[in-house]
């Protein structure tokens, strides 16, 4: 900070580490028109259409079943799939980042590969091999198990979507951290439980909470994936998202928008969170260039 | 666990932290249940119809046609994201004015955003009805239900991409280099061509990788907007989900295997990006 000036520069002197007024004003302006029409006009259009013939109109959108139900079945979808994932995250950070071994690199660039795979194809994958035609499909018909046009398939095609969030945000962060508090734990005779309840956790506990908030606010959202095992059945395999592409179809925007809303405000929600947890326990998460 | 035991020891280094084998096999078996069997179904299934078969239905009319329109507007997609995303990133770090960090969390908001509450609120924007699509409507624009609705929705999805690679790297660009050029008489122009855009350039090429990446398997905020006409407007993973309704696995199956063997050629760009800029420039 010292080779910046603190205050305005004198009448006359322009500092030679920034532009000229004229240019950093015209940049801000470029900057925050295209936002605002790219971004918050999008958000903003959602609430106004969700409000368009007033409060009762946008209540009465969820007075219905089959919104209930959507709505229902995402809270489940998310509440199944987030801690399979939290579980998978925990694992597979201690296995990357407390022990050294071959292939590590590899292990993890496979990780990622979700993130590389269209959503569509998610769903696609698990349509051919659990679906009516799909390998295991005509033996789980004959044992009476449906995981396609099901809460299964639904759930697995989540996973897949939202697979990286956690062990992404906790690898970097533990290899950061290093194991000599765990070898000190040890050393003084903790056993490796209560290492990790009490030494482990507590230092990645913001870097978890994060993950979590990414990985949840995807699983709820995700459309794509799940809109191809689905099936769309109305009041069954119907999830919020899906809800609303039926509504917007049937030209019922009210509703539609109102559902959508609904996602909208999680998407600010985590926006809040992740922002706060950033600036305040910035430190204490990983170090990632993106996401 | 006798026989498994000598093989650990030669794959890992020895330590005294305990759960390597629960939680390494745990993660394997994981990732290779969810992510890797059913890859590995795909590609099995797309290859079941042999190579003439691939061939038929990769060099299909409608099938190239979605894959030129995938292909071609994420590119360009990609490209404005990219140099809008420079733009932001280095207002937001160099500049500061009233409401910046809200700014700065709103950047991400195509992360958190579900897709297809986004595509239904471009949609509304930029239909003929629309905020936007009522002002263009009068010069006999229009933006919806054409392919440059599609372009909107994939800009949008790639901007924090292009955003959040450049940020940390201008964040980071060492004033002493700007003073120095500025010491030996470079203008400011001068400076930020020749002396701060160099070392930013394998970032840049990233967050158009990843942004690139990104559009082209984008479904959910692109179908609303996009009309989807064959052979004009209809993108590769909807034509994957109409395979689909129309029970054509293996024509789904393999349209889905170009789109993965695309995005794999994207990372591994990516990653060779890094590996040079690591080399010319120390950093990633």
């Amino acid at each position: 900070m010292s080779d910046r000036p603190l205050s305005p520069s004198p009448e006359g002197w322009e500092s030679v580490t920034t532009e000229r007024p004229v240019v950093r004003w015209t940049a801000i302006t470029v900057a925050l028109v295209f936002l605002a029409l790219f971004l918050l006009l999008p958000l903003v259009i959602v609430f106004v259409e969700a409000f368009r013939r007033g409060a009762q109109a946008y209540l009465e959108a969820f007075q219905e079943p089959d919104a209930q139900a959507a709505i229902w079945l995402t809270l489940t979808v998310a509440a199944i799939s987030v801690p399979l994932n939290v579980l998978f995250g925990l694992t597979a950070s201690w296995a990357i980042a407390k022990f050294d071994f071959k292939g590590k690199s590899l292990l993890i660039t496979l990780i990622d590969l979700p993130f590389s795979v269209s959503p569509v194809v998610a769903g696609l994958i698990y349509v051919l091999l659990f679906g009516a035609q799909g390998f295991f499909g005509p033996f789980l018909s004959a044992a009476g198990f449906k995981v396609i046009f099901a809460l299964p398939g639904i759930v697995l095609a989540t996973v897949f979507v939202t697979f990286p969030f956690v062990a992404r945000e906790l690898i970097p962060l533990m290899q950061e951290q290093g194991t000599s508090e765990e070898e000190a734990a040890l050393t003084l005779g903790a056993s490796g439980w209560r290492t990790f309840w009490t030494v482990t956790l507590p230092n990645i506990r913001w870097g978890l909470l994060y993950g979590v908030l990414l990985c949840n606010a995807r699983a709820m959202g995700e459309f794509g994936a799940v809109s191809v095992v689905s099936g769309h059945i109305r009041g069954l395999t119907n999830t919020m998202p899906l809800h609303v592409e039926i509504l917007y179809n049937e030209y019922n925007f009210v509703a539609a928008f109102a559902v959508a809303s609904l996602l909208a405000g999680l998407a600010i929600f985590t926006l809040g969170v992740k922002s706060f947890l950033e600036w305040r326990y910035g430190d204490s998460l990983s170090k990632r260039v993106s996401h | 666990m006798s026989s498994a035991a000598p093989v650990l020891s030669r794959l890992k280094r020895p330590s005294v932290i305990p759960g390597f084998g629960i939680t390494f096999g745990f993660s394997l078996f994981y990732l290779g249940l969810i992510v890797l069997l059913p890859l590995a179904a795909l590609i099995v299934r797309a290859s079941r119809i042999g190579w003439d078969g691939f061939l038929a239905v990769a060099t299909d009319s409608r099938v190239l046609a979605a894959l030129k329109v995938s292909f071609g507007i994420s590119l360009l997609a990609a490209l404005v994201a990219s140099v809008f995303g420079l733009l932001v990133a280095w207002v937001l770090t160099r500049y500061d004015f009233p409401g910046r960090r809200i700014i700065d969390a709103v950047v991400d908001l195509p992360f958190a955003l579900p897709t297809a509450v986004a595509g239904i609120a471009l949609a509304a924007l930029y239909a003929p009805n629309g905020w936007i699509g009522g002002l263009v409507e009068p010069f006999g624009l229009k933006i919806a239900y054409t392919p440059a609705g599609i372009f909107i929705a994939l800009v949008f999805i790639g901007l924090p991409f292009a955003v959040r690679t450049v940020e940390p790297l201008i964040a980071e660009i060492d004033r002493e280099q700007e003073e120095a050029s500025a010491t030996l008489g470079a203008s400011r122009s001068r400076t930020l061509w020749k002396v701060l855009l160099p070392p930013l350039i394998p970032a840049i090429l990233t967050g158009f990788a990843l942004a690139f990446a990104r559009a082209v398997g984008e479904y959910g905020s692109v179908i609303f907007i996009a009309g989807n006409l064959p052979y004009v407007s209809e993108i590769a993973p909807l034509l994957i989900v109409i395979k689909l309704s129309e029970f054509d696995y293996a024509g789904a199956a393999v349209i889905a295997t170009i789109m993965l063997a695309i995005s794999f050629l994207a990372l591994l760009v990516i990653n060779l990006i890094q590996a040079w800029s690591r080399r010319r420039f120390g950093h990633v």
